[in-house]
């Protein structure tokens, strides 16, 4: 079987899905001949034809409008957002319908549609192509907000995406899309959404992230177990809705927890682990969550770009804080 | 100097302000005189509907409504030139359009009265319509998106949207004509072109003289109609409509009227405007002009109007009574509808709000 990088996973999620789905639609700017700028939807269009993998007019906010008609219409359309950076034209489309319409019509008009978006830091890209802004959706109710790992996660959360009756942000961490490879059986099987994933079992500190940061994190975990301290890793996955049971088991076993994201630390969504752990773990945590992020700055130009994303040290610094706090 | 292209905008009217006809051929389906007296009879109870909705308002039986008073003849314009297999993204005020094509005074209600319900059309074709679209020109992106879905799947459907003259200014609706152009899809926007966007004046919208002009950059079918005609409204509807439905491409239609009314019962338009450019505009209010044309064919008379009108109040009484009797949802309802399922962790909020069920609900209607 062969070994397919991440991106070569979304692309085979969506063949599969196009194939076994008439509904499904792929569209957005330079899907087409192209096969994205990132070759996400390469030979898609060869095999699917110009009206299901349709190259749209350079407007994005023509791009999310036309995929909640096309969802509202019994079609499942996966939209590319070309960058994250270039998605905040669609957000009046997303937050005011997509994310809304089943609510208000009682379920008479639903949103069955995915919007794809390359996200985040860490290959030297220009301005406006490196953002980390998922948190600008998790506060969207109605909206799921999904980050693949992995090229395995990838296929398999979306296709759930896909076939999820509701609408998805899928943000792929584009600094992964061709970090390893792995193998990927092509056989149209879907991983649950709306669960997180516990990549690595630990008894002395949580980590908790999501998206790029995992290779960060898991590479931290190694680490840490070099001096003997046992980290748990946990990928979020699926941001909203949130999948608090697994992380709270988790912390309450170790009774130390970490998060690692790439956003502005500021309102990001690590801040609501944190305030949910307040919660409900208080009594759970020997020592003060750490929160390793972003800062509440703009990401620098690439030549800063690796200082200002979270870093394997500065999550082995923040575990070992934890756990000389108790 | 050659020309690179060249355009120029029709008018279309076919009735003046006085309901004289000024041109002969009229089209098939005003020949029909009976048919003309239905859809005048639909323009009339849209104004009784209309009037009754304010009267709910003003006795704070209902929240903020937009009223279509002055609109009736392009509402009802659109709506009966639709086919029921056609979908239509209004914005919020097309009415008259929306009653042809099914939907309940009592659903109207229900959403201006705090109920979500009242978007869950219950009447088809209705039903498969787009719910009111209060964020400005959004819905023409849902029309072309659903003309999308029309043409990949090989339907011989049309997607319909409506826009104020307020609403042809932002990018969603030059998006979705432009779409619309570029991929040659069956879809027809029309701008009711009401003079005033809230306090705006159509001034200061655009430069352009005329709004139908704006499709001629996306390579439409575009043409201006006296949108207080309601056989010259139709007319054009009816012409674009079946363009598209044969693959010949979208239109657009500006229909021009005036929004006798202030924007919602939230507003009060004598701040901005003349006494007299409103006494000017009910010189050419739409009811009245067909009424005329009618009454000359002898086909309707102040006796047929009394009793119709009589009809329509109680129609509209029994829909009122049925929407003053709609009970409120239970609190749950606003977590039901947020997915298909409810997510484990909403649940959980689920279950802290079902003890908000018998606290006191203190919004009330403004």
């Amino acid at each position: 079987m062969a070994q397919i990088t991440l991106i070569e996973a979304v692309t085979q999620a969506l063949a599969y899905e196009m194939a076994h789905d008439e509904s499904v639609v792929v569209l957005g700017e330079d899907v087409g001949v192209n096969g994205g700028v990132f070759r996400a939807t390469q030979g898609l269009q060869e095999k699917f034809g110009e009206l299901r993998v349709l190259d749209t007019p350079l407007d994005e906010t023509t791009i999310a409008g036309v995929t909640v008609g096309l969802a509202a219409q019994g079609m499942k359309p996966v939209a590319e957002a070309q960058f994250e950076g270039f998605i905040y034209p669609m957000m009046e489309q997303i937050a005011c319908h997509a994310a809304r319409l089943r609510n208000r019509t009682r379920g008479r008009i639903t949103v069955p549609a995915v919007w794809r978006a390359p996200w985040g830091g860490g290959i030297r890209a220009p301005e406006h192509h490196s953002e980390a802004n998922e948190h600008l959706f998790t506060n969207i109710p109605g909206l799921r907000v999904v980050m693949p790992s992995s090229p395995a996660r990838a296929y398999g959360l979306l296709l759930a995406a896909i076939r999820d009756p509701d609408p998805v942000m899928f943000f792929e961490p584009k600094r992964i899309y061709r970090q390893y490879k792995e193998e990927v059986p092509d056989d149209g099987e879907a991983l649950p959404l709306d669960v997180c994933f516990v990549l690595r079992d630990g008894t002395d500190v949580t980590l908790v992230t999501w998206g790029a940061q995992v290779k960060e994190t898991l590479e931290a975990a190694d680490a840490l177990a070099a001096e003997g301290i046992s980290a748990e890793v946990i990928d979020v996955a699926t941001l909203t809705p949130l999948d608090f049971d697994t992380i709270a088991e988790s912390v309450q076993k170790t009774g130390r927890c970490v998060i690692v994201h790439e956003a502005p630390k500021t309102a990001g969504f690590g801040a609501e682990i944190a305030a949910r752990l307040a919660e409900e773990c208080m009594y759970d945590l020997l020592a003060p969550v750490e929160r390793v992020t972003g800062f509440d700055t703009h990401i620098p130009l690439f030549r800063l770009e690796m200082k200002y994303l979270p870093s394997t040290e500065r999550v082995v610094e923040a575990a070992k804080r934890t756990l000389a706090a108790s | 100097m050659s020309i690179a292209a060249k355009f120029e905008i029709e008018y279309l009217q076919y009735l003046d302000a006085e309901g004289k006809q000024v041109r002969d051929d009229l089209p098939a389906f005003a020949q029909d005189l009976n048919q003309m007296v239905e859809l005048y009879k639909l323009m009339l109870s849209t104004r009784v509907f209309d009037a009754k909705s304010i009267a709910l308002q003003r006795t704070g039986k209902l929240g903020t409504y937009a009223s279509c008073l002055g609109h009736e003849a392009a509402h009802v314009g659109i709506g009966s030139a639709m086919k029921p297999e056609d979908v239509l993204a209004p914005s919020y005020r097309e009415y008259g359009a929306q009653l042809y094509r099914g939907v309940q005074p009592r659903e109207v209600y229900m959403y201006w009265g705090g109920d979500e319900r009242g978007n869950d059309y219950q009447n088809e074709p209705a039903r498969h319509d787009f719910a009111w679209s209060v964020p400005i020109a959004t819905q023409c992106l849902h029309a072309a998106g659903s003309a999308l879905a029309f043409k990949i799947r090989g339907e011989k459907r049309v997607a319909v949207c409506t826009i104020g003259d307020g609403g042809s200014s932002k990018g969603d609706f030059y998006g979705a004509i432009n779409i619309a152009g570029a991929q040659n899809l069956p879809m027809v926007a029309v701008i009711v072109n009401n003079q005033w966007a809230i306090s705006v004046p159509r001034k200061i919208q655009s430069g352009a003289p005329t709004l139908a002009q704006k499709g001629i950059a996306a390579g439409l079918y575009c043409i201006q109609v006296d949108g207080n005609d309601i056989i010259a409204v139709r007319k054009a509807m009816e012409d674009a409509l079946e363009r598209a439905r044969n693959g010949q491409g979208g239109s657009v239609i500006e229909a021009v009227t005036y929004r006798l009314g202030d924007h919602t019962t939230a507003d009060d338009a004598r701040r901005y405007r003349g006494e007299q450019e409103v006494k000017d505009a009910w010189a050419k209010d739409p009811v009245k002009r067909l009424k005329n044309w009618l009454v000359a064919k002898k086909v309707w008379d102040d006796k047929k109007e009394e009793a119709w009108k009589a009809e329509c109040d109680d129609w509209m009484d029994n829909e009122v009574n049925a929407y003053l009797e709609t009970k409120t949802q239970p609190v749950t309802a606003m977590f039901d509808y947020t997915f298909a399922e409810v997510p484990a962790d909403l649940e959980k909020q689920r279950d802290l709000a079902l003890s908000l069920e018998n606290t006191p609900n203190n919004s009330r209607a403004h």
